[in-house]
């Protein structure tokens, strides 16, 4: 039995590696393609919605009081120039002469200085939300002006010094962002990597008519299907680590936290925990893809009946995108695909538990045998087999 | 008599798909491909499976071959039951059909090699009987040649040589000469009569006359899923001519059909 099954592996990964083009759609462009796509779109996002360190906001003013513009003097990225009322300032702001136009009410001073509270002046701030430059202005003037009026009535202070105050650890921030971004994609990756080779695997050598030819040799049916599953398993799994890595390589980039996220801090525990929950979670889609592979005439309709397997699938992966805390009741972890997105989860955050890590395991271990002989007997079906 | 391959009362219904009824203009959901078919083939001989399309030549090779199960009876073949234990009878026997392909990606060398391992074959074996085949086909040449660029004759002759890696006993052979050029065709006919010089037992279905008449020495007329005649070559045709007696049958059904 053993030699059989190996045999129709080597069959099976000879046909993905002997071809240039599946290996380097399956294996090289996912990975490649990931880096590149999210690591452009991550420098792209900060380039669009931020300016750069060096620049400084022109804002105008009208009415500045003495007090202010010797504060604004102090602060190198603001350039103030003061203008001949509201009208002059606007015109100037809408031609982008300006990314901002404070207009402070007159006899400021006078008026702070009174501190009646039925008496408060308002400072007006206008600018233009849809230029970066302008928005940060807005941005910085309110911060700039709720610390000048603290440091007019100053009465305490909080964390006004330079000590770390933030105590969370390179590794706590890598694993709050691991752990919610990435059982989603590797979900995905699984999937993809999973329907470009199952189906073909199956559906493709009963519309091609060549499994007819492999089940009149003496290789029982459980044999064919031990030695498909577990081939197209191996190439998923290699697929899922390109991915994976391309991800994790692009990631800091992507959600802006570059040089705060970084992956080493994981031991080789959380990578065997890992590879074991993602391997046991590939050969349940495997199974399931490959029974419903089974039941297509064809390649095509066989990704098409396994789209909503996937819809569901990316439904169960999203729910660690919503900060819930990963449930601990092992019964939760008896629910297949739910339990593997979980268990990711609670993996990239440190917080896993061994018991329920070994839940998902063997269930999706015990449920990929069943499926396995389900398989099995749909080999053996002719209805399901010479279906035209 | 000592016949290697057997076949007791099979019968097979298949059930017919919606699309099927409408294709086929009938409201029955089944169809009987073959009903209570009963015949012996001897040790070393060819028998010759003769039919018009759709009378259940394929349906009995298939069942033989224990691709599909016949609904009732039972097929004996080298001694085993292709109903209680295909797994030996796959191993007694080569099958070949238009269904069966092989995949296109591989090149002969490889395939050659691939089915020899599902069956067990040594390697010094393998590498013999390939070496042989290969050469009697003119395979050789082409042995590192994707199968995909490989002629429609070429890949038949490669079909052929893949259906008999394990040295079979009995050889089912499904309209083998069929779509082949006259040339390659001729390759066939004269490798099977060597096959059965060997000692060979070859099962073939075909509805083509000169075939059965050059290859043959005992043929089985198939009509609508019924054994209308079974016998020798001059039994059958009772002094008239294979072609001539076979349209008088084929006659005598569908008058009493109708």
């Amino acid at each position: 039995m053993k030699s059989n099954v190996i045999t129709i592996i080597r069959k099976e990964l000879r046909r993905f590696f002997f071809d240039p083009r599946l290996v380097i759609s399956t294996l090289i462009l996912p990975g490649l393609l990931i880096y590149l796509v999210y690591s452009f779109m991550g420098t792209g996002f900060t380039a669009s919605f931020s300016t750069p360190d060096t620049y400084v906001y022109k804002v105008d003013t009208v009415n500045v009081p003495e007090s202010i513009h010797g504060y604004f003097d102090g602060i190198y990225f603001v350039d103030q120039n003061e203008v001949d009322g509201y009208n002059a300032g606007k015109e100037r702001l809408d031609a982008g002469e300006s990314d901002a136009l404070i207009v402070f009410p007159e006899g400021f001073d006078e008026t702070v200085a009174k501190r009646d509270p039925e008496d408060i002046p308002n400072i007006d701030i206008y600018y233009n939300s849809s230029r970066v430059p302008s928005a940060e202005a807005y941005t910085n003037l309110v911060r700039i002006l709720d610390s000048y009026e603290k440091s007019i009535s100053n009465v305490f202070d909080i964390n006004n010094t330079e000590k770390q105050y933030d105590l969370s650890t390179q590794k706590e921030v890598t694993s709050k962002v691991f752990s919610m971004i990435l059982p989603m994609l590797i979900m995905v990756f699984l999937f993809s990597g999973c329907m470009s080779i199952a189906p073909e695997s199956i559906a493709g050598e009963k519309e091609r008519g060549t499994i007819a030819t492999l089940l009149v040799t003496p290789v029982s049916r459980s044999e064919i299907a031990i030695g498909k599953i577990l081939s197209v398993s191996f190439i998923a799994l290699l697929s899922g680590i390109s991915s994976a890595a391309g991800t994790i390589l692009s990631l800091p980039k992507l959600v802006g936290l570059s040089g705060q996220v970084d992956a080493s801090g994981y031991g080789i525990g959380d990578y065997v925990f890992m590879l074991l929950v993602i391997l046991s979670t590939i050969m349940v889609i495997v199974s399931v893809m490959s029974i419903i592979s089974a039941f297509a005439r064809t390649v095509k309709e066989a990704n098409t009946a396994v789209l909503p397997l996937m819809i569901l699938s990316m439904l169960v992966s999203v729910t660690t995108m919503f900060g819930s805390s990963v449930p601990n009741d092992a019964v939760w972890y008896l629910i297949p695909l739910y339990n593997s997105v979980q268990c990711m989860s609670a993996v990239f955050g440190m917080s896993y538990s061994l018991v329920n890590v070994i839940t998902t395991v063997s269930l999706n271990v015990s449920l990929s045998i069943v499926l396995l002989i389900v398989l099995a007997k749909m080999f053996n079906s002719e209805r399901i087999m010479f279906s035209r | 008599m000592d016949e290697i391959l057997e076949l007791k009362n099979v019968s097979k219904t298949f059930r017919l798909s919606a699309k099927q009824r409408k294709i086929e203009h009938t409201d029955s959901k089944l169809r009987v491909a073959v009903s209570d078919l009963s015949f012996g083939v001897e040790k070393g001989e060819i028998f010759g499976l003769l039919g018009p399309n759709g009378a259940g030549k394929t349906t009995t090779l298939r069942m033989i071959s224990t691709l599909i199960r016949p609904d009732s009876g039972d097929i004996i073949v080298g001694g085993s039951s292709a109903v209680s234990s295909p797994w030996d009878v796959r191993s007694k026997i080569g099958f070949l059909t238009s269904e069966l392909k092989l995949e296109d990606f591989f090149t002969p060398n490889y395939i050659y090699d691939f089915f020899s391992s599902l069956h067990n074959v040594d390697e010094k074996v393998r590498d013999e009987r390939k070496q042989f085949l290969f050469e009697k086909f003119g395979i050789d040449r082409f042995a590192e040649v994707r199968i995909a660029n490989l002629s429609t004759g070429m890949k038949q002759k490669l079909s052929i040589a893949v259906s008999l890696v394990h040295d079979p006993e009995i050889i089912i052979f499904d309209e083998p000469t069929n779509g082949l050029d006259v040339i390659t065709s001729r390759t066939v006919t004269d490798f099977l009569l060597e096959l059965k010089s060997r000692g060979k037992t070859i099962v073939v279905s075909t509805h083509i006359f000169s075939l059965v008449e050059k290859l043959c020495d005992r043929v089985g007329i198939l009509i609508d899923g019924v054994l209308v005649a079974c016998g020798s070559i001059e039994s059958v045709s009772d002094g008239m001519s294979l072609e001539d007696r076979f349209f008088d049958m084929y006659r005598k059904v569908m008058d009493k059909r109708q």
